[in-house]
């Protein structure tokens, strides 16, 4: 049985590493002197192209659009999803449960459907691709963040607070301000950072909507096509990785923390 | 004014509800499903060949040029890719979601929990990307394998039909194997979930009744731990099916259902052919969801 557990356990860390490793590799590459190749280990290493990275104005714009767009999008994905997660959980109306199916439906379906639906329906009512239409890709599929983290958050705090208010004289205003909205804030914090990483990152979709712009995805995806800027696709996505990382591990550790708070209690 | 109207919303529960849920359902019902709608419509238009224009009028031209030989062996390669990738992804993720939750201590279960969600998190294109840097010829595989002393071993797979290529960046096995890579934390947590909610006394009572630790695994975890494997299996196999980033970065550039969607919509202006082509995995999506439903996947999601 030991031996059997070794086994498991030497598969478990192969696997864990398995699902780090690249993230080393890309931001161990932003340093190569190499230009041209990939090769490893890197022939030397050198500060030189994060100057480059930094004078590019295309980068800089496709930086700048992705961070309006994200924004946006985690606002109003932070409107609809918290609203559909107080009506799915404050009452039992008829279709309650395809209201989850049809917010997880723009994740769930692949992401070209998404997008050539988009494009389609876009298409037909006359739009033209621009910043807005890429905002409203985006915001579909980031509602489904918002409101599960929301909805998860409602489900484990306790309805007899707001009981509690309202009998101690509460009006329904202050009940919602001093009780129901610091009771999910760091739920919305962690949702609305998922759902900028999300729509910071999204490209498939993205592609469909954005007319002639590019985010920093697809300005990534264009590079990679272009040899001659691999050492700016380097640094650029040693950025990424930082930048993205502590949001995230961030917006993780608050949900850990509520549920083992809610676990204790 | 604000109190009173709070106040009114609080006696009258109907209104609340309207007002909180109209905003989402509406958005969702008009932009999604609307859209959804507007490409099914798409998909009985045709492309006229003489002026290269769409004519709108109902017809099957589009889907009698979807079904045909060329078009299906995309389909069927998407198809075959999006199985394996979904099989591989079982195998590697189960061991992973069962050390967690049946050895793994409380810091190792939080520090698992976190190794599996921030690669879901982060970015996706630079994921792909670091994997096209470590695939290469020169790359850091290739050195791993040469350090190794097993060279002959990669040499080997890359010599084989089919799956192998020049380089592992350019075979169909780099792409699987990226694919599998992508998508993996989508199957480990379904899984985790599943096997979360296998109750202890379940494994003693096979124990104490008899059972060898390798049966139990296989009567009891095993079964208890699909609707989880399912449920995991629809983000794996919907993800690959509507993919076209990756094939298009990683793999011999023959093309996906994915790529095929957007040649025909951007250059070709085939339009309702594009439309057409992503019905397919829509459909295929619809049939699994419906059988993943009766397997009690979404118990586990």
């Amino acid at each position: 049985m030991k031996n059997k557990n070794l086994g498991l356990a030497i598969t478990m860390w192969a696997v864990v590493t398995f699902l780090h490793i690249p993230f080393f590799v890309v931001m161990l590459y932003a340093f190569t002197t190499d230009s041209s190749t990939f090769t490893f280990p890197p022939p030397g290493l050198t500060f030189k192209w994060f100057g480059v990275a930094w004078s590019r104005a295309d980068m800089w714009a496709a930086l700048s659009l992705s961070t309006r767009v994200a924004a946006i999008s985690t606002l109003v994905a932070l409107v609809l999803g918290t609203l559909a997660a107080a009506a799915v959980y404050q009452s039992h109306f008829f279709g309650r449960e395809a209201v989850s199916f049809l917010l997880v439906l723009p994740i769930a379906l692949p992401g070209i459907v998404t997008g050539i639906a988009l494009r389609a329906a876009m298409g037909e009512a006359g739009m033209t691709f621009n910043f807005w239409t890429i905002v409203i890709g985006h915001a579909t599929f980031c509602v489904v963040v918002v409101y599960n983290n929301v909805l998860a958050r409602f489900r484990r705090s306790n309805p007899s607070l707001v009981e509690a208010s309202m009998d101690l004289g509460a009006d329904g205003w202050q009940t919602f301000r001093y009780v129901v909205f610091p009771n999910i804030s760091s739920a919305l914090v962690a949702g609305g950072m998922l759902a900028f990483a999300l729509s910071f990152d999204e490209v498939i979709v993205t592609t469909f909507t954005a007319g002639q712009q590019a985010t920093l995805p697809i300005w990534i995806f264009s590079q990679l096509t272009k040899p001659r800027d691999r050492p700016v696709t380097n640094v650029v996505a040693f950025f990424v990785v930082i930048v993205t990382t502590l949001p995230i591990l961030w917006a993780l550790f608050q949900n850990r923390k509520f549920e083992e708070q809610t676990q204790n209690d | 004014m604000i109190r009173r109207f709070s106040t009114y919303l609080y006696n009258h529960p109907g209104v609340l509800l309207a007002l909180l849920l109209g905003p989402p359902l509406g958005w969702m019902l008009v932009i999604y499903l609307g859209s959804l709608a507007a490409l099914l419509f798409q998909s009985f238009y045709y492309l006229d060949g003489f002026t290269g224009q769409v004519v709108r009028e109902f017809s099957f031209l589009t889907y009698r040029d979807l079904f045909s030989a060329a078009h299906m062996t995309i389909v069927l390669k998407t198809v075959v890719m999006a199985l394996s990738v979904t099989i591989g992804s079982v195998l590697i993720a189960f061991p992973l979601a069962y050390y967690s939750v049946r050895y793994a201590g409380k810091r190792l279960k939080v520090l698992l929990y976190f190794a599996v969600l921030l690669p879901l998190w982060s970015s996706y294109i630079i994921r792909v990307y670091a994997w096209k840097l470590m695939l290469a010829k020169e790359g850091i595989v290739s050195w791993f394998f040469a350090q190794l002393g097993l060279s002959g071993v990669l040499e080997w797979l890359l010599s084989m039909p089919i799956v192998g290529g020049a380089s592992l960046s350019v075979s169909n096995f780099g792409l699987f194997l990226v694919f599998t890579y992508i998508w993996l934390p989508y199957m480990i947590l379904p899984i985790q979930a599943s096997l979360e909610r296998i109750p202890h006394s379940l494994l003693d009572a096979s124990g104490d009744l008899g059972a060898r630790p390798l049966q139990t695994f296989r009567r009891i975890v095993l079964p208890l731990a699909l609707p989880g494997v399912v449920a995991g299996s629809i983000f794996t196999f919907s993800l690959t099916l509507g993919d076209y980033i990756i094939p298009s970065i990683i793999g011999d550039s023959t093309p996906f259902i994915g790529m095929a969607v957007y040649s025909y919509q951007g250059t070709a202006g085939n339009l309702p052919l594009a439309a057409a082509f992503t019905v397919l995995p829509m459909v295929m999506m619809v049939f699994y969801l419906l059988g993943a439903r009766k397997a009690g996947a979404f118990d586990a999601l």
